[in-house]
């Protein structure tokens, strides 16, 4: 009994530490928020306190007046929504037919694709930004999405959920049934794999949302900046003090930081399903 | 004429071959059809890329000059003496092993803790800790900039309170390091908490209550049922790691950039230097060999981990 209660007193403790360490990891969101509240001049004082004495929005007034964060939401939400579209579509069709169909090179692409899925991006960004140039789409918004059109991960993601979850007699029993194959594509596997599309759907969003040295190489005309950038350049402006600059990044972090809380569960399901970042 | 003898022989041997029905035949131009676009872009976008990259390295290839010439191993060799390469290479690796080591160290406590003791509190735990992993790193190093400020920072008001004077997290060289990988474990560590968690909730209780049927104390049940099982996740969160704290850029720099003209020490890492070669100085062969260093610490990595993922366990 005894040794019990001591146990509970223990395990008490480390949660109570736990919970405090949990803290300490949103602290950085926690003082962003904090500060962008707070008139300048209480900036200065020390110690610093917790919550601003005197809470005020004037500093998302000025960061909206100041740049054109409006522009960058929304470029940043075309650049994450195409991109997912298209890593969806791919994956989805590359996937499926790589699981399902035997012909004389689908084992080799299989591992290349695999192989290149560990490649980081920022190993071969510099043929990349060739391509596009050859392609004229430097400063475009079609040459910041291109290299994000396609996900090799995806790919292989989606065919290993295939083969899990699509058995071959039920495409057998469609094609009987007379349903033509991108019908079955459409109909039928896009339906069995829901939950692995909507774990790369999540996945795709937040690469593209919050990238960062693509945009960085391919884009030098502002009103074309995802927000992630425009933050980073109005990090560098010299007129900007810290309140109105954690405006900025609470604008910039504020889309998938509530879409993580409202969909958390979802989320943290879809990373384990996925198993990769 | 020769087409049509072509076309007659097709013929033959199509209805040599009855057992191919005409629904798998169209099955099959679906398959080719669909599948050709995406390999067309899969070798545009990484395949072609990949191997450029390792060309580039042996090119005098500056992007503002249209004479590219072939320099053979030239830039490989110039780079092992270049002073920026050197001191970018230790201090990615200083980062990437600092980062690996303290965010898996961590994530596994905790996520032990979670799965093990944590009661009603894991699903907060989660939470906490996986919501630096969905924030972007620019404004999460923004934050973190704020709290390690010199002046007014949080985190030397805290050390004042035990006496320690104010530390330069941003501007001494030293210490930026240290920042940037606190920075670097903050994102990571909620990351491989969880794969760490779903690895552990994975073991079947059943060898836990054999193994206390027999006496054995929670930290034998740890160290002979919960840790081996671990090694393989162990092990793939360690590479995923690694190549990506390789891989530092963002919060480097954003530390070092300036607000109202007071910039932090620039941590010089490995892909900084390819974005400043390439795109400073427009020398992209020196950029793509260096570049090529960066891949072949990504396939050392991948091959220790397949060596050790094939080694029969005991």
């Amino acid at each position: 009994m005894i040794h019990r209660r001591r146990f509970s007193i223990i395990r008490l403790v480390i949660q109570v530490a736990l919970v405090a360490l949990g803290l300490v990891m949103v602290f950085p969101l926690f003082w962003l928020i904090s500060t962008s509240l707070r008139p300048a001049p209480e900036l200065l004082e020390s110690p610093p306190q917790l919550l601003p004495q005197h809470w005020t929005l004037d500093n998302y007034a000025n960061a909206f007046a100041a740049a054109p964060f409006g522009t960058w939401l929304l470029n940043s939400l075309i650049f994450a929504t195409i991109s997912t579209l298209f890593i969806l579509l791919t994956s989805l069709v590359g996937g499926y037919i790589l699981a399902k169909f035997k012909f004389p090179g689908n084992n080799f692409l299989f591992i290349l694709i695999l192989a290149t899925a560990i490649v980081p991006f920022e190993i071969y960004m510099l043929p990349v930004f060739l391509e596009v140039q050859v392609l004229s789409l430097i400063n475009t918004l079609p040459g910041l999405i291109l290299p994000y059109v396609i996900l090799s991960y995806g790919i292989f993601f989606m065919r290993q959920n295939v083969i899990a979850s699509v058995p071959d007699e039920l495409l057998d029993a469609a094609r009987i049934d007379g349903l033509s194959e991108t019908g079955i594509m459409i109909r039928l596997v896009s339906r069995l794999l829901a939950p692995a599309i909507s774990a790369l759907a999540i996945f795709a969003y937040l690469q593209s949302w919050t990238a960062f040295i693509w945009p960085l190489l391919v884009l030098n005309d502002q009103n074309l900046f995802p927000v992630q950038l425009g933050l980073a350049q109005f990090n560098s402006s010299v007129s900007v003090n810290y309140a109105v600059l954690s405006a900025g990044a609470v604008v910039a972090m504020a889309p998938t930081v509530i879409a993580f809380l409202i969909l958390r569960r979802r989320i943290i399901e879809g990373v384990t399903l996925t198993g990769f970042r | 004429m020769a087409s049509g003898t072509i076309g007659r022989g097709l013929h033959r041997v199509r209805s040599a071959l009855p057992s191919v029905p005409p629904q798998r035949r169209r099955a099959y131009l679906f398959a080719y059809g669909f599948l050709a676009p995406i390999v067309a872009l899969f070798a545009f976008l990484r395949i072609f890329p990949i191997v450029y990259t390792v060309i580039l390295g042996f090119f005098n290839w500056s992007l503002v000059n249209p004479d590219h010439t072939f320099v053979g191993l030239d830039n490989f060799i110039n780079l092992l003496s270049d002073p920026n390469f050197q001191t970018a290479f230790l201090n990615t690796t200083i980062i990437a092993l600092g980062t690996t080591i303290l965010s898996i160290g961590l994530a596994f406590f905790v996520a032990a803790v979670v799965a093990y003791g944590g009661g009603k509190i894991g699903g907060l735990i989660e939470i906490l800790f996986f919501l630096p992993v969905v924030t972007p790193l620019v404004p999460a190093t923004l934050g973190w900039r704020s709290i390690l400020d010199y002046q007014h920072g949080v985190l030397n008001a805290i050390f004042g309170l035990f006496g320690i004077p104010n530390q330069a997290w941003t501007t001494d060289p030293t210490l930026a390091i240290v920042s940037v990988i606190m920075i670097s474990v903050w994102a990571q560590v909620g990351y491989n908490m969880i794969i760490l968690l779903v690895g552990m909730r994975s073991i079947p209780r059943l060898y836990y209550e054999a193994a206390a049927v027999d006496g054995a104390s929670t930290w034998r049940q740890f160290r002979h049922i919960t840790f081996p099982l671990m090694v393989p996740i162990l092990l793939f969160v360690t590479v995923i790691t690694t190549i990506q704290a390789y891989n530092v850029f963002t919060q480097v720099f954003v530390l070092a950039s300036d607000v109202q003209g007071a910039p932090g020490y620039l941590v010089p890492v490995l892909v900084y230097d390819i974005f400043q070669n390439g795109f400073r100085y427009f020398n992209f062969g020196y950029a793509a060999a260096e570049a090529v260093y960066l891949f072949l610490v990504v396939i050392v990595l991948m091959l220790i981990q397949f060596r050790l993922f094939n080694r029969p366990t005991d």
